[in-house]
This record gives C-alpha cells, sequence and structure tokens, in this order.
C-alpha cells in the first residue's frame, strides 16, 4: 500500500508531519494567549511580535554572545518575559479599568513598533539559524524521513503545554490564577496581590510566545514579519478554541495543525482558508468556542 | 504601624470605627453617611431593609468598592485609602453576600486560597471539625457544593487565615433551618473564642440571638443603634424600620 485515494502515503505522512509542526507553534501560542486573555482581559496582539523576538533573541544570543540553541531555550523566554513584564507595568495595566479595545489597540501599535525596529536594523529578507548539532539529521521510515529537529519540536510543545496546564490546573500559584480569572475583587479582599499576579501572568504568557519563537528559528528564517504571519491564524485558533480556555487553546491549536495539514494532501486549494471557514462555523454553531464556558 | 500597636494597648477602644462613611458605585453615591463602632470581641450587626447599604457598607469596610470617603480605622490603622489587599491582610476576613466560592477551584482549593494574613488561624483540620461537609466535599468543585456547604466553606476558609475581625453578609440567606442553627451555633462559639464579628442580618429574631448591638441602616445612613438588651423593648421601632 503506498497510496491513499491516489495520494502517496510519503506525501501523506509528510504534510501530517508539516501540520503537527505548525500545531505545535499553535498550541504554544494560543495557550499563551487565552492565559493572558482569561486573567487580565486584554487581546495581547503583540503576542506575533513577541514570538519574534524570542526568534530574534535566540539568533542574538548566538552571534553576540556565542550562546547556542540550548541557552537560548531558556534565556530567550526569560529576556522577552521580561520584556513583557516590563511593558504590562509600564504601559497595559493602564488600561485595565478601560474597554478591552484599548489593549487591543495598544498591543496592536506595540506589534507594528516592535516588527518596524527589527525591519530596520535587520531587514527583511530573514536570517539563518542552524539546527542544534545534536538534533541534526533524521530517521529514515519506511514511508517518509523524519528529521530529528521536528520530532523534537513536537515533543518539547507538548511538554510545555503539560507543565503549564498541571501548573495553572493542580498547583496553589495556579488554583490563585483561576480564582483571579473568575473573581479578582474577591481574591484581593482576600489579602493577595492581583495586580502583581496579573505582572506576572502576561510575562509567562509572553515567554512561552518566546520559547515558540525559539523553537521556530532554526525552522523558518528568524525573520521580522514571522509573528504577523502566524498571529492571524492563531487568533482563530483561540476563538475556535473558545477565548480563554487554556484546555480547549492546546487541543485546537494541535488539531488544527493536523486538518491544515490533511487539507494541504486532499484539497491544496483550501489549505489557507480551512482554518478560517471552521472557525466561522463554530461561531455560528457554538458562539463561545468548542471548550468555551457560556456564561 | 507602631502607632497602631500604640493605640491598641494605651486605649482598648473599638477595634473598628467608621465616621462619615460614604461610598459610590460609579456616579451614584449609595452610602451617605455611615457611622458606627465596634469593641473588640463584639458581634454588631447591621439591619435594614433590601436595598439600604448594608452590603455596601461591608464592601466600603473591605476596600472593593470603589470610591469612598469618610474615616475607617480598624485595629489603629486608617484604611479609607488602602488596597483592598493590604486592608485583609491588617486582619480583616469577609464572607460576601454571594459566597464568592471558585467554581474552577474544588472545595479543598477554596478552602486553602485566602493566604493567612495573622498567626493563630484555624488549621484545616479543626475547620473540618467545625464543618464536618466540607472533609467529604474536599476534591469536588466549589460550585456543587449546597448552599449550606458553600456558606460553610467560605466561613472555613476565612478562620483558617487567622483574620480576628470578620464581615459575615446574610450568612443564613436562603438556607434551611438546620443549617441556619448551624451556622448561629457557629457564630455564637467564634463569639466566645474571642472574634469581632459585624453582620448582615435580614432575620432579626436571628440576629437577636448572637448580637451584642444593631445598627440600623436607611437609605444609606446608619440611623439607630440599638443594644441588644433593648431588643424587645425596641421591637416595635425595629419591625418600622424593617417594614415587616
Ligand atoms: N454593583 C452595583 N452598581 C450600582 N448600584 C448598586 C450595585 N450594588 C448595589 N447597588 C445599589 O446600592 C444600593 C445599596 O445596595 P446594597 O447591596 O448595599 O443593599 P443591602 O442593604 O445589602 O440590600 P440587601 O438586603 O438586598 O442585600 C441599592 O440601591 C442597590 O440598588
Ligand atoms: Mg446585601
Amino acid at each position: 500500500m503506498t497510496a491513499i485515494y491516489g495520494v502517496p502515503l510519503q506525501a501523506l505522512f509528510g504534510q501530517l508531519l508539516l501540520g503537527l509542526i505548525n500545531g505545535s507553534f499553535y498550541a504554544v501560542l494560543s495557550l499563551g494567549l487565552a492565559i493572558i486573555f482569561g486573567l487580565l482581559n486584554n487581546i495581547n496582539f503583540a503576542h506575533g511580535a513577541q514570538y519574534m523576538m524570542g526568534a530574534f533573541a535566540a539568533w542574538m544570543l548566538l552571534n553576540y554572545a556565542g550562546l547556542g540553541f540550548w541557552w537560548a531555550l531558556i534565556l530567550a523566554p526569560l529576556l522577552v518575559g521580561l520584556f513583557g513584564i516590563v511593558l504590562e507595568r509600564v504601559l497595559i495595566s493602564r488600561l485595565y479599568r478601560l474597554d478591552h479595545l484599548y489593549g487591543f489597540l495598544l498591543t496592536f501599535g506595540l506589534a507594528l513598533i516592535l516588527q518596524g525596529i527589527f525591519q530596520s536594523k535587520y531587514g527583511v529578507s530573514g536570517l539563518a539559524y542552524a539546527i542544534p548539532g545534536e538534533l541534526a539529521g533524521g530517521q529514515r521510515l519506511p514511508f517518509m524521513f523524519l528529521p530529528n529537529y521536528r520530532v523534537f519540536v513536537i515533543v518539547a510543545s507538548l511538554a510545555v503545554c503539560l507543565s503549564v496546564w498541571l501548573a495553572i490546573e493542580k498547583t496553589m500559584l495556579g488554583a490563585y490564577l483561576r480564582a483571579a480569572t473568575e473573581n479578582p475583587a474577591l481574591v484581593a479582599a482576600f489579602g493577595v496581590n492581583v495586580p502583581l499576579l496579573l505582572t506576572l501572568t502576561y510575562g509567562g504568557g509572553v515567554a512561552l510566545a518566546a520559547f515558540a519563537g525559539v523553537l521556530a528559528a532554526p525552522i523558518y528564517s528568524v525573520n521580522p514579519n514571522m509573528g504577523a504571519d502566524i498571529i492571524i491564524v492563531v487568533f482563530a485558533v483561540v476563538v475556535i478554541g473558545g477565548m480563554g480556555s487554556i484546555l480547549g487553546s492546546v487541543v485546537t491549536g494541535y488539531a488544527l495543525g493536523l486538518v491544515e495539514g490533511l487539507t494541504k494532501v486532499f484539497y491544496p486549494e483550501g489549505s489557507a482558508t480551512v482554518i478560517y471557514v471552521i472557525m466561522a462555523l463554530v461561531l455560528l454553531i457554538k458562539p463561545a468556542g468548542l471548550f468555551g464556558r457560556t456564561n | 504601624m507602631p502607632e497602631a500597636v500604640k493605640t491598641q494597648t494605651l486605649a482598648p477602644g473599638p477595634i473598628l470605627s467608621v465616621e462619615h462613611l460614604e461610598g459610590w458605585y460609579g456616579e451614584g453615591q449609595v452610602l451617605h453617611g455611615v457611622t458606627f463602632d465596634v469593641e473588640p470581641g463584639q458581634v454588631v450587626t447591621l439591619l435594614g431593609r433590601n436595598g439600604a447599604g448594608k452590603t455596601t457598607t461591608l464592601r466600603a469596610l473591605m476596600g472593593i468598592l470603589g470610591k469612598r470617603r469618610g474615616s475607617i480605622r480598624f485595629d489603629g490603622v486608617q484604611t479609607i485609602a488602602l488596597p483592598s489587599r493590604r486592608i485583609a491582610r491588617l486582619g480583616l476576613g469577609y464572607v460576601p453576600e454571594e459566597r464568592g466560592i471558585f467554581a474552577s477551584l474544588s472545595t479543598f482549593e477554596n478552602l486553602m486560597l485566602p493566604p493567612r494574613v495573622k498567626p493563630g488561624g484555624l488549621d484545616v483540620e479543626q475547620i473540618y471539625t467545625l464543618f464536618p461537609n466540607l472533609r467529604e466535599r474536599a476534591g469536588s468543585p466549589g460550585t456543587k457544593l449546597s448552599g449550606g456547604e458553600q456558606q460553610m466553606l467560605a466561613i472555613g476558609r476565612i478562620l483558617r487565615t487567622g483574620a480576628r475581625t470578620i464581615l459575615l453578609d446574610e450568612p443564613t440567606e436562603g438556607l434551611a433551618p438546620v443549617i441556619v442553627q448551624q451556622i448561629g451555633r457557629t457564630i455564637a462559639q467564634l463569639k466566645q473564642d474571642g472574634y469581632t464579628i459585624v453582620l448582615v442580618e435580614q432575620n432579626f429574631r436571628f440576629a437577636q440571638t448572637v448580637a451584642d448591638k444593631h445598627v440600623v441602616i436607611e437609605q444609606g445612613r446608619a440611623v439607630d443603634t440599638i443594644a441588644n438588651a433593648d431588643f424587645e423593648a425596641s421591637l416595635g421601632k425595629i419591625t418600622t424600620y424593617l417594614g415587616v
């Protein structure tokens, strides 16, 4: 058996793998967005730019400080997360009393500014970032070639999504986060420093974006526009999964990556729009999203 | 803070002293001057009709109400301009009218959520002894509990924090008579243990069994104070105030 419905198995598995890789990025990015939206009620449009900054941080750490991929995987999220914390303290926190729309506009503007800064310094053609030596090469399976680094991306993103989910659902810190998402005023009335919780949560969400950016650097080239390209899809994922739903964003992220891959095999013309078609259908049938809670 | 200690040791006056408290929801003024004192160890009720401003008074004391003016001294500290979390840290506990049980948290997580603000709070075992239902329900989501269990949880989690002054907003509202009795016994026990309690209560017969004095709230003002000893003598007045 080398073909299904006339599609060579090799192409099918190739696209499934690609879908799973894209899904990994969708999942990690929409997870960060969902956490931020849940607690801060802020649609973080700068998420794509922060993902891009993660990739650039990896590139800079390598080229300016001689620190390789493994260092970048730890340091880039910390650095970009710290940047997010400053952003939240200095700008975003001033908008909590206002309509969501202001936070959205602010972060949208920030995304454009950040993107512009990197464009003017590094151009738009993209910078190469090599796959770490330990993960070069791949496995020759009977029906396809499986690059090691891509397997690593899938495993790493799954591990991160699972850890974040456990931290939110099973720890006391996560309980504070869930409680403050429901009723911040009451949590504050118990003596909890809610503004600090908001700042750290934003920082954490941004760090997740940067982590995805580091993972992306060796696959896609490091490019100022990489965030703008992916973030629209990620927003669609968040809407389909249900705004603010942690589990929903992760599951939907991987699932839609796969759906996109399959569409490329069976109906290539539809692969660019399939996610938006699904989004429209979900909004029609279940406006709160697949995993969303209707209030 | 040294000032706080001094006030307490030199003059054992009221633990909570509210003067000319005003409060707003947005542009709408709801509190127009609430004044009353609570001595340490007292149970003081706020009585009044629906919409009189009892809940709003507690929210103002807790610092949750957006705009407030006047004076609130708690344990020697002026709290009118403090953020909510700082007020809680002074040892003021809050059991809100809607109970405030978090749906996304288990019963146990709800119990553990409020941080300890003072030494000497109950431990989990003591809370389970007080409210055995909570032990059985520890793993269930907070909102799967019955109304009575939610109220026990709302009170229990505050007793863990070590707060010695507690604001209780209609703890018996909508509960079955046996549960009302249990809550009543709990409040009496807390009073015996030296807790100070500000209790909002519609059921003035219930209030009479536990309180030292009653502050009548009418249209955002404290209009009268009645010692519990004078309760029967003032019954006519009270029923007029409450419109019952
Ligand atoms: N969130 C709010 N926004 C605007 N107005 C409010 C809000 N909550 C209460 N009010 C108004 O403030 C006034 C006082 O309400 P409050 O809840 O303090 O009354 P209450 O004495 O606790 O009444 P009840 O016995 O019904 O609980 C009422 O007129 C009410 O309509
Ligand atoms: Mg009320």
